[in-house]
């Protein structure tokens, strides 16, 4: 019988490879609402990484898992702000592409 | 427990203000809704003072979540100033774009948001206070929602920011990880040993975070567009407000959870400051656009107060708050002359300022003097935040003091053009513009203290002292 065990490399790894993906997308992806999506990545990498400290670091107190719940919250106002924001420039430009936002130099 | 909640007056004071304007502007009619302004102007003073009165009320909440010292209290003082001269020299510029409540309230809630980022204690509030004040700038960036560029200049915001706090966090995390506490005096504690690789990874990323607020150099594209583009009330509270909280903040970790590995990070802080100072100075020479100009030179300013944080000392500190307090002046000055230019031309091409000292004598006068002590030049404010801040590098870092004296000079060019353009060129049209009267308490303000501070910087100086002492108390 093969058992497995999960410890916290395991879940550090995941949590790295989670945010270097939200991280490439950020930095190449065209579409903003794609960007959004990657930044949405990174946090739950950031998610992950504060869980499994909660678990291994600190078992008996809860501030990993109380800081991943104000983690997830922000985000979500973030994402309302970030998707009004998009529906606003799409009404000015009819496109959500970000290579055609160029009134201002990068 | 004992709470003792008179510690939080001015953060309730304001968010009840904050609910109040939103609420206000849904009741009364439209037109006699540029009385939201006065209301909220006379608010904050209101507030001001109640911080004011509140400096020798010191103390810590929630476990150590919440400090209030004077540390604290006096870069509150620094934002609710900040805020009221905003709000005193915009009220036009905001009556011209209507939607009063939501302006001010938002106005409102990111000096909240600033308040509470002076006092946090630990990493989650840290975070709260960094979004509340960062959601609430996105709003206001792209506030002109039927301008295009001021739209875009949100959408940059909003994606930028979303990403630089995504990295800060992991950062977070990382520390948190390491240590197994978010509160800022136990990882200061627990940090004291031998530094492991996640701790200097997490480092590196709240660096990467961190910098991106303050528009320090490899994180500091987004400012210039960010400027261009959001009303300029707005730009001028982001280029003051947002980055003296993030500086309040960033001595707080530094010096106060991670003085354990200076040696690992000082050296890192002063590269940063020196490339900050040099690209901001030099990229601002060929600009023609008032507001990019700014920018870059905001950008520099970051530059300069970086330093102060180097030898993470209390003189260090010192130097941060000094200079922080007058640059608000500064900064508003400069900028308050030119959201009124804009409003009366529609311009803000440096081109069209020629004549503006036959235009408006005052408006030229405070947009010079600002200038002039942004560049250091004696006897101005400038002068003496600069002395105070490389005051602290001279022993040990020569060649950063050595930079910025330099940089200080290059920055004197562009500045100057600036006012050449205002005092010799004749204007392309002689109608003179009269200055509203919140406009001209604003300007007269700004230029009076940017003046007062550089001839007699004696009790700002002993206020700042026992304010920077109050940080190593507990």
């Amino acid at each position: 019988m093969l058992t497995l065990s999960v410890g916290l490399t395991q879940y550090m790894v995941l949590s790295a490879i989670l945010f270097g993906i939200g991280l490439f997308g950020v930095l190449s992806k065209k579409n903003a609402i794609a960007v959004l999506i990657c930044i949405e990545l990174m946090l739950n990498a950031v998610n992950i990484n504060l869980l499994a400290f909660n678990k291994f670091v600190t078992p008996t107190q809860f501030i990993g898992q109380i800081f991943a719940i104000f983690v997830i919250t922000v985000a979500a106002a973030e994402v309302g702000v970030g998707l009004a924001i998009i529906i606003a420039i799409y009404r000015n430009k009819l496109s959500v592409n970000l290579d055609e936002f160029d009134w201002l130099k990068w | 427990m004992n709470v003792d909640l008179s510690l939080l007056n001015p953060e309730i004071a304001i968010s009840i203000l904050g609910l109040a304007v939103l609420v206000l502007g849904l009741i009364i009619p439209k037109e006699s809704r540029h009385g939201l302004g006065w209301l909220t102007a006379l608010g904050l003073l209101g507030v001001l003072g109640l911080t004011i009165s509140g400096w020798n009320n010191q103390g810590t909440l929630y476990h150590g979540m919440f400090i209030v010292d004077q540390y604290a209290i006096f870069f509150k003082i620094t934002f609710l100033t900040a805020a009221f001269l905003v709000t005193l020299g915009s009220m036009r510029f905001v009556d011209d774009m209507g939607d009063q409540s939501e302006y001010y309230s938002m106005m409102l809630f990111a000096t909240l948001g600033m308040m509470v980022l002076a006092s946090a204690g630990d990493f989650i509030t840290l975070y709260l206070g960094l979004e509340l004040m960062t959601i609430a700038f996105i709003v206001l960036v792209c506030f002109k929602r039927l301008d295009g560029k001021s739209v875009e200049a949100g959408m940059k915001y909003v994606l930028l920011a979303g990403m630089s706090s995504a990295v800060l966090l992991y950062g977070l995390s990382l520390i948190y990880g390491v240590t197994g506490s978010v509160t800022i005096s136990e990882v200061g504690r627990a940090v004291a040993v031998t530094p492991v690789p996640a701790l200097i990874l997490g480092l590196v990323m709240l660096v990467a975070g961190l910098g991106f607020k303050i528009s320090a150099v490899p994180f500091h594209m987004w400012a210039p567009d960010i400027y261009e583009g959001a009303p300029t009330p707005v730009t001028s509270y982001l280029a003051v407000g947002s980055k003296a909280a993030s500086f309040a903040i960033l001595l707080r970790v530094f010096v106060a959870a991670l003085p354990g590995i200076w040696a690992n990070w000082t050296m890192l802080v002063a590269v940063l400051s020196a490339i900050t100072i040099i690209v901001g100075n030099l990229v601002a020479i060929p600009q023609t656009n008032i507001k990019r100009l700014l920018a870059y030179s905001s950008i520099a300013q970051a530059g300069y107060i970086l330093v102060g944080l180097v030898t993470a000392s209390e003189q260090g500190i010192k130097g941060v708050m000094f200079y922080a307090f007058l640059y608000v002046f500064a900064t508003i000055g400069a900028f308050t002359v030119a959201t009124y230019f804009y409003n009366v031309t529609g311009s803000d091409e440096i081109k069209d300022y020629a004549g503006l000292s036959q235009r408006s004598p005052l408006m030229a006068v405070v947009m010079l003097i600002c200038m002039l002590s942004m560049a250091g030049i004696p006897p101005l404010a400038g002068f003496v935040g600069k002395f105070y801040l490389f005051k602290t590098i001279v022993d040990n870092y020569l060649w950063l003091a050595f930079i910025g004296l330099i940089m200080s000079m290059v920055s004197v060019y562009y500045y100057l053009r600036v006012a050449l353009v205002m005092y010799r060129d004749e204007p392309l049209d002689n109608s003179p513009i009269n200055l509203s009267t919140p406009v001209a308490v604003t300007l007269i303000i700004a230029m009076v203290a940017t003046l007062f501070i550089g001839i007699y910087p004696g009790p700002l100086s002993q206020v700042i002292n026992m304010a920077a002492h109050s940080f190593f108390m507990h």
